[in-house]
């Protein structure tokens, strides 16, 4: 190639010219935009059946379906390849307005009233909706919303990836059942599922810990593989033990919570303010506690573990710590959880839930406490929304669509937090890990 | 012990087993040489190896062959295997890798951007090719070759467990020998000096990504073979896969061929020990002693070492 280069033969240098334009940015984000657009007209085409597995594809791409996703291609092609200055005019007023907000102190009255009347919708608005979305609102978005809030423990603070999140609420799920006398095996005594938060939250913490303990010992990326294991394990166990669990029929007849002389019922809204109470508190503790020694040691393990311990903190104490708090919140979701729907079994505790938690937790912002609750609002919201467009089956494709994503363009997150942005600015110039995971050789490469 | 009536028998089937898992153990290994990043999508470079093969075995349509045919029909649901997983390894690299690369991000991100990857290949593939077990057609009549203490050797044992030899044995040269196999090694050493000694790092990394998924895509075939093809199967294999690889010594090809067999080996005869059903949680709780017990595997963890 370097002797062609240098003698100059005309073939070789066109050769070479194409190869050299086809390293150019804007070629680049064309070329990007154009597969964009193809993947897009495949995901959003017909599915392949059975007796003709081609189908899907052929009328994905070959049919008029296709005919918008190319035109679009070719458009941002060519705007890509040659509208350089319109495109830059066009995001220039946005830049602008971006570079003034930078730095802009929001007063404190604003805050709170912003605050004061965010809890007066948040209130009084589902009284307003209809009985689906209410259920919605509890099911998909409130229960999520706890259990999102957890994982930020662990993933946003900490740093630490759990792929197994969801085998915590499973255990907290099957606690309930347990001392609600719903399964094979009888409990010593039988309790409302409203007493039965702190023993839920003592298993799913004591299970946490027993994980947690030998596997927080190894690298950061082990944790995720044996941490899904966990996960798998939990729900298989949960499928084949027929006599404790009763198999893959789980159990049915939970009752509602019942306390200090108030009934749940079947309406939802009860729950939504039952969770919302709780959400709110866990929210303060947790701001609370991310803004104390415990957090500022996390921040230090997240930011470079080698120097966190170097300086005297017990990393694999505080930890545990994340990882144990993030268990016992969704071992107290799988109370409500249980509870509120009153049957469960296992496949309600696939390993894709865990992933939908993450994804939500990322998808708002890891380590930003209004970050992450709106990331699962949105995320269970937005199915839900979709139910009459999208097949259920094919909500994965976007989420997984998404992670990429948001991994390349906004890693940080809808509302990320301060902290955690410049920590990722900062791991983009080299320098600290942005997480307990060790870094990347050869990335500034 | 409740496998002694065919303990030799489990052990064979589970050597064909654990050769497969062999096969992607490899791509993790390597891909964690260079970058010490699980790449969590390499089950769906796996699974759509599988499909590869699978299409072109439909395709040639061809109804009960024997002889030469055999052969060759195995040696082309190999190679479209092959190709299927090289191209999605190529790509995923460039998408979900990549970019990630380039800015640096932290390893997280690389983790989650790899298990978006994997879920949405999974689906995808789910959604144009049907969610149910797609049997491959019959390739030869797999019947007992040979005995070996009473235990009976069949055609598919034997295709897989050759195959997979054959690939081994070409891997391991290729590591040790070729100018790509000193790169791959120098990167894993130390990535920034081998940048450094002119080393193209994106290249070798594409490279090895594209090798672990040529494996990969056998595997998936082979694997086919025996259990059809399924938009989901990459999941299970993969974690096992991945399982070998800690096993054996994550970074070190040897000790993930060691993995495999051994995993294969012990999953066949806890299997026979329990219930089928619990197959995957045997896998699971090996993992899990293994890394307490010698989190650096049974032949130690060996970046950039040949062999």
């Amino acid at each position: 190639m370097t002797t062609a280069a240098t003698s100059g033969a005309p073939a070789t240098s066109t050769w070479q010219g194409l190869q050299r334009w086809s390293r150019r940015d804007e070629v680049r984000r064309a070329v990007s935009l154009v597969a964009l657009m193809v993947t897009l007209a495949v995901i959003t085409g017909p599915s392949g059946t059975q007796t003709a597995p081609y189908s899907g594809l052929r009328g994905s791409l070959f049919a008029s379906h296709a005919i918008p996703f190319y035109v679009l291609a070719v458009v941002l092609a060519l705007v890509a390849l040659f509208g350089g200055r319109w495109t830059a005019a066009a995001v220039a007023p946005v830049r602008q307005l971006r570079e003034r907000g930078r730095g802009v102190v929001i007063p404190r009255y604003v805050k709170l009233i912003a605050l004061v009347l965010l809890a007066v919708l948040l209130l009084y608005y589902p009284t307003t909706l209809t009985p689906f979305w209410q259920t919605v609102l509890v099911d998909q978005m409130g229960i999520y919303v706890l259990l999102a809030v957890g994982l930020n423990v662990v993933v946003g603070f900490a740093g630490l990836l759990d792929l197994g999140y969801i085998a915590f609420f499973a255990i907290g799920a099957y606690t309930t059942a347990y001392f609600t006398d719903k399964l094979p095996v009888h409990p010593p005594f039988v309790l409302n599922p409203f007493f039965i938060f702190p023993i839920a939250v003592g298993a799913a913490l004591l299970a946490g810990v027993i994980l947690g303990g030998p596997t927080l010992r190894l690298r950061g990326d082990y944790l995720a593989i044996v941490t899904l294991g966990f996960g798998e394990i939990v729900r298989i166990t949960a499928v084949n033990s027929d006599s404790l669990t009763n198999g893959p029929q789980g159990a049915f007849g939970i009752p509602h919570f019942a306390a200090f002389g108030y009934k749940w019922t079947l309406d939802s809204l009860p729950y939504y303010y039952l969770l919302l109470g709780v959400v709110a508190a866990i929210v303060f503790f947790f701001s609370r506690l991310n803004n104390s020694r415990v957090g500022r040691a996390w921040a230090a393990i997240r930011e470079d573990e080698v120097a966190a311990a170097a300086t005297g903190i017990p990393t694999l104490k505080f930890k545990l710590m994340a990882f144990a708090i993030g268990a016992s919140t969704s071992g107290f979701a799988g109370v409500i959880y249980a509870s509120k729907v009153g049957f469960i079994n296992p496949d309600n505790f696939p390993l894709l839930l865990s992933i939908l938690v993450l994804t939500m937790v990322i998808f708002g912002g890891m380590g930003s406490i209004p970050g992450v609750i709106l990331g699962a609002a949105v995320l269970g919201w937005l199915p839900n929304y979709l139910r009459d467009y999208v097949p259920a089956q094919d909500r994965f494709i976007y989420f997984g669509a998404l992670l990429i994503v948001m991994m390349i363009f906004r890693p940080q997150g809808l509302l990320p937090s301060k902290r955690r942005s410049r920590e990722l600015r900062l791991s983009e110039l080299g320098v600290g890990g942005a997480d307990a995971m060790g870094t990347i050789p050869g990335t500034d490469a | 012990m409740c496998f002694t009536q065919s303990f030799w028998q489990l052990t064979i089937s589970g050597l064909a087993l654990g050769s497969v898992y062999a096969l992607i153990a490899l791509g993790y290994t390597l891909v964690y040489g260079v970058l010490q990043l699980i790449n969590f999508a390499h089950s769906e470079v796996f699974m759509l190896g599988g499909f590869g093969g699978l299409f072109l075995i439909r395709g040639l349509g061809i109804s009960n062959p024997s002889g030469f045919t055999s052969v060759a029909l195995v040696i082309g649901g190999m190679l479209a295997g092959a190709v299927f997983g090289g191209v999605t390894a190529f790509v995923l690299e460039r998408v979900a890798y990549r970019p990630l690369r380039r800015r640096g991000a932290p390893k997280l991100a690389f983790l989650i951007s790899a298990i978006g990857a994997s879920y949405f290949l999974l689906n995808l593939a789910g959604k144009e090719f049907g969610r149910f077990n797609n049997p491959m057609p019959s390739l030869y009549t797999s019947g007992e070759v040979f005995s070996v203490f009473g235990a009976q050797v069949t055609t598919n044992n034997l295709v897989i467990g050759s195959a997979a030899v054959v690939m081994l044995i070409a891997l391991d040269r290729i590591i040790a020998k070729t100018r790509l196999g000193m790169g791959i090694r120098s990167v894993a050493q130390d990535a920034e000096a081998a940048s450094l000694m002119g080393v193209d790092i994106n290249k070798v990394i594409t490279r090895t990504f594209i090798i672990g998924g040529l494996l990969a895509g056998v595997a998936g075939f082979l694997f086919g073979i025996q259990f059809g093809v399924q938009y989901n199967m990459g999941f299970s294999a993969g974690t096992k896969a991945f399982t070998a690889a800690v096993l054996g010594g994550i970074g070190n090809v040897r000790g993930a061929v060691l993995g495999g067999l051994v995993l294969g080996v012990a999953e066949n005869l806890g299997v026979a020990c329990v219930s089928s059903a619990w197959r995957d949680v045997i896998a699971f709780m090996i993992l899990v002693l293994v890394l307490m017990v010698r989190p650096t595997g049974l032949l130690g963890e060996r970046l950039g070492r040949s062999a």
